[in-house]
């Protein structure tokens, strides 16, 4: 099984040279650490920066640089800032290469649920819905089981939608799984020590299972 | 021509109740701190507020929030704030979230003279509940309205007495496009310079757009979530 490193790390290796990313809040956010170091990718942060580099060092914070998570960071030599509309021109353009991000519940045909918890909770929507509704590349970073031991990786969503037929892939501690054009969860990878039969009982929509399904490789 | 205010006081006094204001800022990162501070010593009710944010209990919007002087709030991520969410539940605050590009879209729309965006942000969703939906190309795309605001309330770094503006870093956000969008618009800056001070070629918002500009005051820029690396790193 992987931890939350293992998954960002597992993420990392679909990111290519040359790739203009956007990493949501969470999981999604430590897969920058995890970037091969000879590829050039730039990454967005939809508040209005390509080029984001690292946490600033204890006492260079700045307040007026930030990411989409509100946290302290700072710009890589080359960067380019601008206004949030033009963020989300180039996201609406299909610009940026690759979306990692978050989510409660992903339905066997690509719906993603990851803004709303009728009654519960109520933070909103942020950039998510307009990345997923434009993104031509969509990797959804999440555990395959929520905290009631349900899975999340299901038929159809129960929760709010944030898009439609927009998930690609997703990668979780068991496994990763693509999303067909025609529906349902084709198993690609298992996760170090993780059965296909753990995976089929963790998956509640539709599973895909041809073949053999090999064990992920994570340096 | 004289767009220049003492201080925020006046720039934002004839900000009436029931007015709808765009507020600049992403977190706690450029907000228009003064003007925030000058509404909610002023007391003006029955806002409807646009800003991508609902800033947090003791900062930004939380002030008006707290004195209930927002009737409606309008934003894309509202996470931070425990009187929101209660003032939310409660019913006491109207809410309308909406997809953050199709915020900042909506105003860039005003500020170039268009009625309505398409946007495929919120298709399939309860975002697009009542909406109209037109397709182009295959894909389906929601129909959206510019903003038609009373006032636009924008932080910059500098500006000129022209007011032209620039920002800084990603301080620059929702700004520029709500400096073009409102009815009237009231920049504060950090640095207010005289005309030629700026070169043309570095302004962000054109001075066109704005109607009132001061010199704001005692910036306090809080960090919402201060994360650091160590050294060794």
């Amino acid at each position: 099984m992987l931890d939350k490193i293992g998954i960002a790390k597992r993420i990392a290796k679909e990111i290519k040279d040359g790739y203009y990313v956007n990493l949501g809040i969470g999981i999604p956010t430590l897969v920058a650490n995890y970037i091969p170091k000879n590829m050039d990718v730039v990454l967005q942060s939809e508040n209005g920066l390509l080029g984001m580099g690292p946490f600033p060092f204890e006492g260079e914070e700045d307040p007026d640089l930030i990411n989409a998570g509100k946290q302290t960071i700072t710009m890589l030599p080359g960067s380019a800032v601008f206004d949030s509309a033009m963020s989300f021109g180039m996201i609406r353009a299909r610009k940026v290469n690759l979306t990692i991000l978050g989510a409660m519940e992903v339905s066997e045909n690509g719906d993603i649920a990851n803004w709303k918890i009728p009654g519960k909770m109520v933070k909103g929507m942020g950039g998510a819905m307009d990345l997923v509704a434009s993104a031509e590349n969509i990797i959804v970073a999440m555990q395959h089981i929520n905290k009631a031991g349900e899975s999340k990786l299901l038929p159809q969503c129960t929760l709010p939608l944030t898009g439609i037929n927009c998930v690609k892939k997703i990668v979780t501690e068991l496994a990763v799984l693509d999303i067909l054009p025609s529906g349902g969860f084709k198993l690609i990878e298992r996760a170090p020590g993780i059965s296909v039969e753990e995976i089929k009982q963790a998956t509640a929509g539709k599973l895909i299972i041809e073949g053999d399904i090999p064990e992920m490789v994570i340096d | 021509m004289n767009k220049v205010f003492n201080n925020a006081d006046d720039a934002i006094s004839d900000v009436h109740n029931g007015a709808m204001l765009l507020l600049g800022g992403f977190g706690l990162c450029g907000l228009p701190e003064n003007c925030i501070a000058a509404l909610v010593k002023k007391g003006v009710k029955d806002l409807t507020c646009v800003s991508n944010n609902a800033g947090v209990d003791d900062f930004g919007i939380g002030l008006m929030l707290k004195q209930h002087q927002v009737k409606k709030m309008i934003a894309s991520y509202v996470g931070e704030n425990a009187e929101f969410e209660r003032q939310l539940l409660s019913g006491e605050l109207e809410v309308e979230l909406i997809p953050q590009g199709t915020l900042a879209t909506r105003c860039m729309a005003a500020g170039y003279g268009m009625p309505a965006i398409f946007t495929p942000a919120g298709i399939g969703t309860e975002v697009a509940i009542g909406k109209e939906i037109r397709n182009f190309n295959g894909k389906d795309y929601l129909m959206e309205m510019a903003f038609d605001a009373d006032f636009a309330i924008v932080k910059a770094w500098k500006g000129d007495t022209m007011g032209n503006l620039i920002y800084r870093a990603t301080a620059r956000n929702f700004n520029p496009a709500m400096a073009m969008a409102g009815k009237i618009t009231v920049a504060e800056v950090e640095e207010l310079v005289e005309p030629g001070e700026l070169d043309p070629d570095h302004i962000h918002t054109p001075g066109i757009y704005v109607h009132r500009i001061f010199q704001g005051v005692n910036y306090e820029k809080r960090i919402e979530q201060r994360t650091v690396r160590k050294f060794e790193d």
